[in-house]
């Protein structure tokens, strides 16, 4: 039964953030979404709250009691802070939506942190897992087996001809949603990415920023998925989502590779100035940190800097989140304040960091 | 003549002319000026196909009175939120619903997943419903070599089973 408490697991590691897992050069994450409702009964959004909480009760102890989710955390959102939820947001582990819901919501969540259940979001249950790098085999079997042991204790909302059924009819059929975390520097500093959007949207992917819906793309970092769900099983969707996101790593590596030839100095040069004001900067918002360390990334990439940084710059890409600025500030700061806040810590970690060598890079 | 397409939205005059190829099948959509700024067509990030054909098939005819009898969800309600109102609410609406799938997606059948424990609990329950009527006629009619019969059949199913769904 989970047992853990929402301040131990902020403390402890994320999936995300674990340093064995940086090894991917343009994937930073694999995450697979199901969306499941239980049979005869209305979907969250028309339940009445008495139902809500009725199925989130029901909901949450058959989640609850999965040995995937032992000495983990359940909680109803209500029972979380804002500052909370925000750090859940920042860790891709709970959707703005769900942050958002008034009450009989709940989430579930394992001890690693690699299994999530939101439970009355718009649907039911959705049931996500994510890992670091790029890993859809591994996160697929994953989610298949918690979703199989989960079907033993609830009975879902089923239709041989449409499948599971969900609240919002763009979700029937599999009810999947598979998608990467990417890391696309050298499209964006060559322009090509507006390009590349419009080539995967044609092909029935989506493309959205760090996080999700109507986010900015800080960073270079784009989420990719599908956007169909009907009509093909899982298996097909997650190979056609492959073949489109290695076309992207391609298209990726090659851009990196055109960089380094036909413009080194102006490469090494946003690659060294972005060491220097992580280094030495005093006043850094979010989205400065995370294209700075997204450069930083990319340098590590190119063998500038050393392979064992990576996992740094993945975690700081969390760590350099508002929430998490002020959760390791212990208290509520206004932006300019956590600017100040997040320079010191970028400048306390990169002042342990070896200086680039750019003689791969600069003839 | 190009210029006398008319807005598939609100019917005025169309100047914005999209073509996108989803799963390889072509959809054509013609919006005013005013409609593709409010659907941000003009945003290809931010555009999504699927949200625009939804309305728009939704549009020219106002909502009936269709309502789920499980619910008591109405068209008017979906087209306001796009959303459902339960499970039985897609036996009620099939009617708009294939239409809009099959611009919404590969396919209009589900070829995935099945939650097999859940199928199994069903069509138990169902046998076990079906043994214990034909038992109960059985012995109305007086019928008590078949009564016998059902009355072993029931007892294996039952100890195949572990029980009732929802137990």
């Amino acid at each position: 039964m989970p047992e853990m408490k929402i301040n131990e697991l902020i403390d402890s590691h994320s999936e995300l953030t674990d340093a064995g897992a940086s090894k991917s050069a343009v994937v930073l994450m694999t995450r697979i979404r199901l969306a499941r409702n239980l049979a005869k009964h209305p979907f969250p959004g028309w339940a009445k709250d008495a139902q809500k909480r009725e199925i989130r009760d029901q909901c949450m102890q058959a989640v609850a009691a999965l040995p995937q989710m032992k000495r983990g955390l359940a909680i109803p959102v209500e029972n979380l802070d804002e500052l909370q939820k925000q750090i859940l947001v920042e860790r891709h582990l709970i959707s703005r939506e769900l942050c958002h819901a008034k009450s009989g919501s709940g989430i579930v969540i394992s001890k690693d942190q690699s299994c999530v259940v939101m439970v009355n979001e718009e649907d039911h249950l959705r049931i996500q897992v994510l890992r670091a790098g790029y890993q859809f085999k591994k996160v697929w079997n994953t989610i298949n087996a918690l979703d199989s042991d989960l079907e033993e204790h609830v009975d879902y909302a089923f239709s041989p001809k449409l499948g599971y059924l969900s609240a919002c009819p763009t979700n029937l059929g599999t009810a999947i949603r598979a998608s990467t975390m990417m890391h696309l520097p050298a499209l964006v500093i060559s322009s090509q990415m507006e390009k590349v959007v419009r080539a995967v949207n044609q092909l029935g992917m989506a493309v959205r920023g760090l996080f999700g819906e109507g986010s900015d793309a800080s960073g270079s970092i784009f989420q990719i998925s599908n956007q169909t769900t009907l009509g093909e099983s899982e298996d097909e969707i997650i190979k056609h989502l492959n073949g489109v996101l290695n076309t992207i790593i391609e298209q990726e590596l090659n851009a990196r590779e055109k960089l380094v030839e036909s413009e080194p100095n102006k490469l090494s040069d946003k690659i060294g100035r972005a060491f220097g004001i992580l280094q030495n900067g005093y006043l850094l918002n979010s989205s400065e940190a995370m294209n700075l360390l997204s450069l930083i990334r990319l340098g590590i990439d190119l063998g500038i800097f050393a392979d064992a940084q990576r996992a740094v710059v993945d975690r700081l890409f969390i760590e350099c989140q508002p929430g998490h600025v002020q959760h390791a500030a212990k208290g509520s700061f206004e932006p300019a304040q956590r600017d100040v806040l997040r320079a010191e810590k970028l400048r306390a970690e990169f002042a342990k960091m070896p200086a680039p060598d750019f003689s791969n890079t600069v003839r | 003549m190009a210029n006398s397409l008319k807005c598939d939205l609100c019917s005025k005059p169309a100047t914005v002319h999209l073509t996108q190829i989803v799963n390889s099948k072509i959809h054509k959509v013609d919006l005013c000026e005013a409609c593709a700024q409010a659907k941000g067509v003009t945003d290809p990030g931010g555009f999504s196909l699927a949200d625009l054909l939804l309305k728009a098939s939704l549009n020219p005819e106002p909502a009936g009175d269709i309502r789920c009898e499980s619910c008591g969800f109405t068209q008017q309600d979906f087209k306001k939120t796009g959303r459902f109102g339960c499970p039985s609410c897609y036996a009620h609406f099939s009617g708009m619903l294939e239409p809009m799938l099959d611009t919404m997606h590969k396919g209009v059948v589900h070829t995935g997943k099945i939650p097999q424990r859940a199928l199994e609990r069903k069509s138990l329950y169902e046998k076990l419903t079906q043994l214990e009527t034909e038992l109960d006629q059985a012995i109305k009619s007086e019928r008590y070599e078949d009564a016998a019969r059902y009355r072993d059949e029931l007892q294996q199913v039952r100890q195949a089973g572990s029980g009732k769904p929802n137990a």
